[in-house]
């Protein structure tokens, strides 16, 4: 019987590599644990994150969109929908302006394309459905989003500032 | 049983001594039983979210916590939600069986508590067959698997129940041939007795000079309760669930308890038989009322190894089949054999404990 054997057969026997083993599990039994409680405690969220989508508006209340279809254009899913009308004003606005958050891929393009900043994606990602057709983003609900979180954008937006 | 007489009003005690003999032995019984089977029960309970704390714990994780503090009610809501799930019977299959099989693998791993001393005298049944009896019945559990596989009518299903059948049958020999090293030490087949020749403290328990039996022992009832790294009849990875994938509701869960209580048993049984049970490990300080004898050391010892299962399933990889075959035939059996012959030449030479007990062990002379 050769050395190598009677050391094979000492280690097997004398279970050296699973004791091992049970060593490495026993030490992180007492290891501080890195589960995140969800609802209570989140992960701190980058002010480039992309969520929700929104429309913004201009500080006097008028929409900034122009319904240049720059977005449209630069969409890799073809989720966003425009169509373009002059208003009585005379300026050139958005008739409607759709997407389908079911073929939204949340890659940012639209946002990046826009060079009014009027369309752009908000940090909120806790939201769902409950029914046919609520994917589908319209330009009030869009309108709203942007209302609702315009402080959260313009902070993100001027985080983020000195990188774009 | 006199002390209940001494609380209880008159007219209880005369109809207790009203009632025909086998009706008082019967009902006694009974009451013994549910005073061992309602804390069973919960330990099994308790004893699946021990698990899933300890894994979650072992992998950088919190566990269950949510149910009740702490997640303490955790066990109770999973009883709660698989009681009022639908147990579905699959269309093709032997009804009889399929509801039989669950049964037929709890009962054994419940009935065998019968023989287990807690304490110096303190058992439902002395049996003086104990050890032959829990040996019959922890191989029973085997035939509510293959039923379960075989009456389930599904491919994976009988492809677990006849890994089942193969391993269980591979383990239970050197399981037994680990038993006849107890016996031998012990020179009987009584659970007290057995305990008793344990007496003197940590060192004069069995564990030392059968110390290569208690590690066949113990692997081998982790492999006789489908446990981690033994699990290949369960195999979730390869046949999904094994034998239990058509089950579904109370007839699950009623497999699962079944796992946790044989679980508890081979635990229970691994501290009676190679750690003196009930015994402290401080033999000289046998009247002290913590650190002396009694059933808290036996319930320690018992929580101690089936904390070891659960560290094992937390660690190693599932075995590969033919590994499993390998280990048991070819590595178990042959060790067994032969510490059993080292054994017999300690008997005879009078080494060690057998020193003592040589009368016993040398053939009961």
């Amino acid at each position: 019987m050769s050395m190598r054997t009677v050391k094979h057969y000492l280690k097997s026997f004398l279970f050296l590599e699973l004791i091992k083993g049970l060593m490495v599990t026993g030490g992180y039994l007492f290891k501080r644990k890195i589960t995140l409680q969800y609802p209570e405690q989140k992960t701190p969220i980058s002010p480039r994150f992309r969520g929700l989508h929104a429309q913004r508006r201009y500080a006097n209340g008028e929409e900034r969109c122009i319904a240049c279809k720059l977005c449209e254009a630069v969409c890799p899913a073809l989720a966003i929908t425009i169509d373009v009308e002059e208003r009585d004003d005379g300026t050139r606005r958005t008739s409607k302006y759709d997407i389908d958050l079911f073929k939204c891929i949340y890659c940012g393009f639209c946002e990046e394309a826009c060079p009014v900043d009027a369309i752009v994606e908000t940090d909120v990602f806790e939201y769902h459905f409950e029914n046919r057709g609520e994917n589908i983003m319209t330009k009030d609900k869009l309108l709203a989003v942007g209302d609702k979180y315009e402080e959260s954008i313009a902070a993100n937006r001027e985080a983020d500032a000195p990188y774009r | 049983m006199e002390w209940l007489f001494s609380l209880a009003p008159d007219f209880l005690v005369d109809f207790w001594n009203w009632l025909p003999q086998w009706i008082q032995v019967l009902a006694e019984n009974l009451l013994y039983i549910v005073l061992i089977m309602v804390p069973l029960m919960l330990c099994v309970a308790y004893v699946t979210y021990a698990e899933r704390k300890i894994i979650g714990y072992m992998q950088v994780r919190l566990g269950p916590n949510r149910v009740g503090p702490k997640g303490w009610l955790q066990p109770i809501a999973d009883a709660l939600k698989l009681m009022f799930k639908e147990v579905i019977i699959p269309t093709n299959s032997n009804r009889f069986l399929f509801l039989l099989a669950p049964i037929l693998t709890l009962g054994p791993a419940l009935a065998a508590w019968a023989v287990i001393p807690f304490f110096d005298g303190v058992q439902l049944s002395n049996l003086n067959a104990g050890l032959l009896y829990i040996l019959a019945l922890t191989s029973m559990g085997v035939y509510g698997v293959i039923i379960a596989g075989w009456s389930s009518n599904s491919k994976y299903a009988i492809l677990g129940a006849l890994r089942s059948a193969a391993q269980v049958v591979a383990y239970e020999i050197a399981m037994g041939f680990a038993l006849v090293g107890v016996l031998m030490a012990s020179g009987s087949l009584n659970l007290g007795d057995i305990i008793a020749r344990q007496e003197g403290g940590f060192m004069s328990w069995f564990w030392l000079p059968l110390l290569p039996l208690l590690a066949v022992y113990f692997i081998s009832g982790v492999a006789e309760t489908n446990r981690a790294p033994f699990d290949v009849a369960e195999g979730e990875s390869e046949i999904v669930a094994g034998f239990h994938v058509d089950y579904s509701g109370m007839a699950f869960a009623v497999f699962f308890l079944a796992e946790y209580a044989n679980i508890i048993l081979i635990s229970a049984l691994t501290s009676l038989m190679f750690f003196g049970g009930w015994m402290s490990p401080f033999g000289s300080m046998a009247d002290h009322a913590l650190l002396g004898d009694g059933t808290h050391w036996f319930i320690l010892k018992t929580m101690f190894f089936i904390y070891i299962f659960l560290w094992f399933r937390a660690t190693f990889p599932r075995y590969r089949y033919d590994q499993i075959m390998r280990l048991g035939w070819k590595v178990f059996i042959p060790v067994t054999i032969v510490w059993l012959v080292v054994e017999a030449v300690m008997v005879v030479m009078q080494v060690g404990p057998w020193a003592v007990s040589t009368a016993v062990a040398a053939g009961g002379a």
